[in-house]
């Protein structure tokens, strides 16, 4: 009888991240996550298109809270996932490398910049109605006035390729579209969704209203065609689009979108070769805005 | 020193009292002849001339209110619309890279030309459209060159407008615009697009080609270089043609939104920038302590304006329980002092409605109505033998359910639905799968702001309605489209700020 000197490690069982909370997918199911190099990573939920549904529901029901809350408040909760996340730092560096066969010191700087990018749109959220909206000098006497207002619920398919797609991919697509008040469902990267399921846990614990981000990972062929084609949702982020034919490709998702005229953020034309760690700018920031311009008549 | 002069109160003449109550009015007809020379044929206009079409298929215009043909005009094929974005790629190079103060010139040029010829080309786009000559005169052709003249400023500013330095423009723009403002429209499609160095190839609309047509004149007499604008005519085949053709880099579209939907559809898995302006189901929503004398004209204008030809008409009245009665009793008393008839005298205030197939659609919809258990009512008056018309109709009793309540009816046709909290006015104005106007009427500002802020539509007018200005952005929530025309918020559809953000 040998004394036991090594401790077995504790396996993590990956959840959804739906309305707050994080179930197993309603299939009962788990498909195999991989490192680059084919080696088991971990079991990931099999989302499917009634848990991609839920979520819809769970985003609808958050956009009024959301929406409604100051945008100060809003800064102020983006700002605490990068609290959040920094504290959980390590975590994500081991889970990014494993995603991206990245070294640990590459996949460090990725996750800085994850954080860091949470700060910027945590900054934005109190400024964007004043760069996007303004009052405007009609011919006439009226008090007119344009506010940008969020679309509602978006749909985003996250990155699946580029350079740093696995997390700071996902936060370069999922802050700008809640810093303004939107909702997101993410069908998440299918090969690579760990980091962003864990990302959950981080936004569980920050502040962020339940339903405001839903995470769903399994085939993008199954999650994506029932974001693009759902009546309830206004938006939708094609970032990680990558497929060349079939249910998930872009231009599939762009013409199921297209019966409800939903807004449509198109993939980059070679999407593994965006570098999501290039400055972010404003563009995904002011897609899903909507312009309202009030008018009112001046008089005594 | 200012004089004073004391006879003028004596010297006002003493108005006759009419025991009616209603004012005979004489006869005020605006000249047809005003609308200068419209040739019995018209080609498209490409590459700076008028040509003829591939095709020999002619489509014809008619008046109306008379229902006489206006002119004959070409079919666009598919060669044509080919040849007229070929015209207008050759000329883009030019016109991009001229500087922006030379392009901004050609668009003041214009916008004086129009004044110049404001008109003329009221009398023509009554004639051609149905719509009262006051209209045309007083709102038409005023924004038109207003927004000309708005654009023209932004020319050689774009560096300035918040999209980055040297935002550059997109290409070929491909415009489809629809019947019910054809110049003006035409005016908040091609101004943005020529002032942020695109060149254009516009569809009007199949029932009113004619003030685009005129205004190719105006560019030449402009001088705008050949190409830069190119106009296509024919039905909603030559639009096809146009907004698929693989050559053009940008499409914008106002009409219904089936065909917005569709042009999407055909979009997807391009590389094409698009704006859609489509339609619309606005609420016009009157509290009990709104100023209802000023919300009785409001809703007129909101529903009877170019005889409810309007993708933003309040075509939903929402009336507060309490203030029904009294309501309605004054807009009835109101709407039986509407002028309906010949849209070239200038007392008119409801015109022709602008082709058959428009008042079939008005018609069947209206019966629909009141098929399904909602009560008509409108004023009575007599009504041209010739021409296309329908009398100004409200429908009481309407429910949310009825095609009235949720379709889209383009002419002068008012639903009145009733609610009693504020909550209850949002719900039912939110519930269309619209959303691009909306009216609310209180003297309450805290509840004017409380209400704006949750009505999804993308202008809200309080205490007013369809005002309209360059310098207001104005397009849609929902399926009632996405971006904007008119403002800074304008130029974003026709410039390449992607390319900036990278």
């Amino acid at each position: 009888m040998s004394e036991q000197t090594v401790r077995l490690d504790i396996f993590k069982t990956y959840k959804l991240y739906v309305g707050g909370k994080f179930p197993r997918s309603e299939s009962g199911r788990v498909y195999e996550v991989q490192d680059p190099k084919g080696q088991w990573l971990a079991n990931a939920p099999l989302g499917t298109r009634k848990d991609t549904r839920d979520a819809v529901l769970a985003a609808r029901a958050a956009v009024k809270g959301w929406s409604g809350t100051t945008a100060y408040n809003r800064g102020q909760v983006l700002y605490r996932v990068a609290e959040m996340l920094q504290g959980r730092r390590e975590q994500f560096v081991a889970e990014v490398a494993a995603a991206e066969g990245l070294g640990a010191k590459k996949a460090a700087t990725l996750v800085d910049a994850a954080i860091d990018r949470w700060v910027w749109y945590a900054g934005w959220t109190d400024k964007v109605a004043q760069v996007a909206g303004g009052a405007n000098p009609v011919a006439g006497p009226f008090f007119n006035l344009s506010t940008p207002e969020p679309t509602g619920v978006v749909g985003v398919v996250a990155p699946q390729a580029g350079h740093g797609f696995s997390l700071l991919g996902l936060v370069s697509v999922v802050a700008p579209a809640i810093a303004t008040g939107n909702t997101v469902v993410v069908a998440l990267a299918e090969r690579a969704p760990l980091p962003a399921l864990s990302l959950g846990e981080v936004l569980a614990t920050s502040d962020v209203p339940g339903g405001v981000v839903n995470l769903i990972s399994g085939r993008t062929a199954d999650i994506a065609p029932t974001l693009a084609s759902h009546q309830d949702v206004n938006a939708l982020d094609l970032a990680g689009a990558i497929d060349r034919d079939g249910p998930g490709a872009a231009a599939a998702l762009e013409a199921s979108a297209a019966d409800t005229l939903k807004r449509v953020v198109r993939p980059a034309a070679d999407p593994s070769a965006e570098d999501w760690t290039a400055a972010p700018g404003t563009r995904r920031l002011l897609s899903f805005l909507e312009t309202k311009t009030v008018w009112h008549p001046m008089g005594i | 020193m200012a004089k004073t002069n004391k006879k003028t109160e004596a010297e006002q003449p003493v108005q006759p009292a009419k025991a009616s109550g209603l004012f005979e009015y004489a006869p005020a007809p605006e000249s047809p002849a005003a609308a200068g020379e419209i040739a019995t044929s018209y080609g498209h206009f490409i590459g700076g001339r008028f040509v003829d079409s591939s095709g020999s298929e002619a489509l014809k215009t008619v008046n109306p209110a008379t229902e006489q043909v206006l002119a004959e005009f070409a079919q666009g094929t598919e060669e044509d619309v080919d040849r007229a974005v070929q015209a207008a790629r050759k000329a883009f190079a030019d016109w991009s890279s001229l500087p922006g103060s030379e392009r901004a010139k050609y668009l003041f040029r214009i916008a004086r030309i129009v004044q110049e010829r404001s008109r003329e080309l009221a009398v023509l786009e009554s004639i051609d459209n149905g719509k009262p000559i006051r209209e045309t005169r007083d709102v038409d052709l005023p924004l038109v060159a207003a927004h000309f003249f708005y654009y023209a400023g932004w020319a050689d500013k774009l560096d300035f407008a918040g999209f980055g330095p040297n935002p550059r423009p997109l290409g070929v723009a491909a415009q489809v615009i629809p019947w019910n403002f054809p110049l003006l429209m035409l005016a908040w499609k091609v101004a943005p697009a020529l002032a942020t160095g695109n060149t254009v190839v516009l569809k009007p609309a199949e029932t009113t080609p004619l003030t685009a047509l005129r205004f190719a004149e105006i560019c030449r007499q402009a001088g705008l270089p050949d190409g830069v604008v190119n106009i296509v005519t024919g039905d909603g085949r030559t639009g096809a043609a146009l907004t698929a053709h693989p050559d053009v880099n940008k499409v914008a579209f106002t009409g219904s939104t089936p065909v917005g939907r569709s042009i999407a559809k055909q979009l997807a898995g391009t590389r094409k920038k698009l704006s859609l302006e489509l339609g619309g189901k606005a609420a016009n929503i009157v509290f009990d302590d709104a100023p209802l004398d000023q919300a009785v004209e409001g809703i007129v204008n909101g529903i009877f304006f170019n005889q409810g030809h309007v993708c933003c008409a309040g075509s939903r009245l929402l009336v507060q329980e309490s203030v029904q009665d009294e309501l309605l009793d004054a807009l009835k008393r109101r709407m039986g002092t509407l002028r309906v008839g010949d849209p070239l005298d200038k007392n008119t205030d409801i015109g022709a409605i602008n082709s058959a197939a428009q008042l079939a659609r008005i018609t069947e919809l209206a019966a629909a109505g009141e098929q399904e258990g909602a009560e008509r009512w409108a004023p009575e008056c007599e009504l041209p033998g010739a021409g296309y018309w329908f009398r100004p109709t409200l429908f009481t009793g309407v429910s949310q359910a009825h095609r009235i309540a949720r379709e889209e009816i383009f002419g002068p046709v008012l639903s009145v639905l009733t609610f009693r909290t504020p909550a209850e006015a949002v719900e039912k104005a939110n519930n269309t799968p619209y959303g691009l106007s909306a009216g609310i009427w209180t003297e309450k500002g805290s509840r004017i702001l409380w209400m704006a802020n949750r009505l999804r539509a993308g202008v809200v007018w309080a205490n007013t309605f369809n005002k309209f200005d360059p310098t207001s952005p104005f397009g849609g929530y929902k399926e009632s489209g996405y971006g904007r025309e008119g403002g800074r918020h304008g130029l974003e559809p026709y410039l390449n700020v992607e390319a900036l953000d990278v």
